[in-house]
């Protein structure tokens, strides 16, 4: 479904991705961890097409999204929801109709089935009663819940989601990630989380891969990963005590 | 103690010569045996080059928003909705200041052109004056810079927020295009607004020099009007019209420019838009100022 082919890109001299090959099945949901200005963001961007890589391509069901333009990517675009890591809410506009907005655009349907659409993604997100609320008026976390609304009422086949729980508290966060798989359960959209919530993350995809100096360090399943033998994986994984947590939660599951 | 402090003195400015020998000798290594001097100039030529290429870049993408802007503008789909928000925004909320404006210049030129006129008995020409003034060069250009100051600032910091929190790009992944949705109505807007605004400005003006010239100062309705109406052609109408239409152009290509790309050529965050802000009033009354010297010498 998503293939990213041999990914270079440099920034004033400085080379962020120096060769990323990835490749993620229909349906399936990578995680995509590493350190911070290791290229996560960078190649998400990448993937739907805001940035031009200098070589190597990104091909989504075989079509080219990196040198697609005009209609082609506009049409690539139409298949893609994306989850900003601010949520890139329009602040000008309430929920609801932040919501409403991609239907009312790139859509026929009536404005009666519009609002009705809207409102049923914004109670499948939690946020009954919050329709008529302005972003800035909602939390960090209801921000992250309309911001997902959004993207998810195109019912799109493929979902970006750049760090969804980046300054949520560990409880919301964990929320958001029920809800991410929630929605996967009931859209069967192929994904790519940008996260660090790790291992809670583990549990809702179905491969994870890190990233370190602009280069795939490694990738697999969660138990996969868990078990490869890297040391700066190692030192990744459990430096921060994650690794007794994965632990914890396979003895759990 | 002191003769200490001397040697102590003594050795330390040994080593700063020592130390400044070290690294003109290490720069002349790394440059290949350059002299200091030549560097400098190299240098200097160089900051000069760079800067000459970045505002030769900076034009190009410039020339190539507005070629894009009007592209969209000229095809279909029109956002109609979007379009009469900015016909508020920018021209029936701006009325209010160009009344008041427009009233106040009228009448300041009432003043000053009565006394003028007055010395060489010439007060009968008062309205000619006043009314030309106004319609081929105040009128527009006034109004303009006014706009610029009220919708333009507005419309850059508005879509520099836009730009810093990616509220831009959700509108490219969601497949639609951001030109249609934040330029093309705010271009057509000026476009459609500025004309309205700057005949108000002009018949606010022409009453308020009246107020002071005919009411005030004795010059008689009907001469005032009279001579008006016997003076002011309507090429000079046209005239004002074609420049507020082109200075309409100018505020909304310049201010949605420097909004659009806020943070990429201004700074970053919210710094990044208070410059694009500023950037943007100051370059559009700057344009608006050549342009209608270049319209009034060459063209009329």
């Amino acid at each position: 479904m998503i293939e990213i082919n041999d990914l270079h890109r440099s920034f004033a001299g400085n080379e962020v991705l120096k060769g990323i090959s990835l490749k993620i099945a229909r349906g399936q949901i990578l995680c995509l961890i590493g350190g911070s200005g290791c290229g996560k963001s960078v190649l998400l961007k990448h993937v739907v097409g805001l940035m031009k890589p200098e070589s190597g391509r990104v091909l989504i069901d075989g079509e080219n999204m990196s040198t697609a333009k005009g209609s082609g990517l506009r049409a690539l675009r139409s298949r893609l929801g994306y989850l900003f890591q601010g949520g890139a809410l329009f602040d000008s506009l309430n929920i609801l109709e932040n919501v409403a907005f991609p239907l009312k655009e790139k859509t026929r349907l009536s404005e009666e089935l519009v609002q009705s659409r809207a409102l049923k993604e914004l109670d499948n997100v939690g946020l009954s009663g919050s329709e008529y609320k302005y972003p800035s008026q909602l939390s960090g976390g209801m921000v992250k819940r309309a911001a997902l609304a959004r993207a998810l009422v195109m019912e799109p086949e493929i979902m970006l989601f750049d760090e969804p729980t980046t300054g949520l508290d560990p409880v919301t966060g964990h929320s958001i990630l029920t809800l991410i798989d929630s929605c996967h359960k009931r859209l069967s959209f192929t994904g790519i989380i940008v996260t660090h919530e790790i291992p809670n993350v583990f549990s809702i995809v179905d491969r994870v891969a890190m990233l370190h100096e602009g280069k795939v360090l490694g990738e697999g399943t969660p138990p996969e990963f868990m078990s490869l033998e890297n040391p700066t994986i190692r030192e990744f994984v459990g430096g921060y005590g994650w690794e007794k947590q994965w632990e914890k939660t396979n003895e759990e599951i | 103690m002191e003769t200490h402090s001397v040697h102590n003195c003594i050795n330390g400015w040994t080593m700063t010569i020592r130390l400044a020998k070290m690294i003109i000798n290490l720069r002349k290594i790394l440059t290949f045996g350059v002299s200091s001097d030549k560097l400098a100039a190299m240098i200097g030529i160089r900051t000069l080059g760079e800067l000459a290429l970045g505002h030769i870049r900076r034009m190009g993408v410039m020339g190539l928003f507005f070629f894009m802007a009007v592209l969209y503008l000229i095809t279909p789909p029109l956002k109609f909705m979007r379009l009469l928000k900015q016909i508020r925004f920018v021209g029936l909320h701006s009325v209010l200041v160009i009344i008041l404006t427009g009233g106040f210049s009228g009448m300041v030129l009432g003043f000053q052109g009565y006394y003028s006129l007055n010395r060489f008995g010439s007060d009968a020409f008062l309205g000619p004056m006043v009314g030309l003034a106004l319609i081929k060069e105040l009128g527009p250009v006034i109004t303009a810079l006014m706009v610029t100051g009220r919708a333009g600032s507005a419309i850059a910091a508005e879509i520099g927020i836009m730009r810093i929190s990616e509220q831009i790009d959700a509108l490219e992944l969601m497949g639609l295009n951001p030109y249609r949705y934040l330029v093309v109505p705010n271009l057509l807007a000026a476009m459609i607004s500025l004309p309205f605004l700057t005949a108000i400005f002009d018949v606010m003006g022409i009453l308020g020099g009246y107020l002071i010239g005919g009411k005030l100062l004795g010059v008689g309705s009907g001469v005032y009007f009279g001579e008006m109406a016997n003076y002011v052609k309507i090429d000079d109408v046209l005239e004002g019209v074609y420049k507020s239409f082109s200075f309409g152009i100018i505020i909304a290509w310049v201010c949605c420019y420097k909004g659009y790309y806020a943070g990429v050529f201004s700074g970053f965050g919210s710094e990044g838009v208070s410059k694009a802000t500023t950037q943007a009033v100051v370059l559009s009354s700057v344009l608006i100022l050549v342009w209608d010297y270049f319209m009034t010498s060459v063209l009329f």
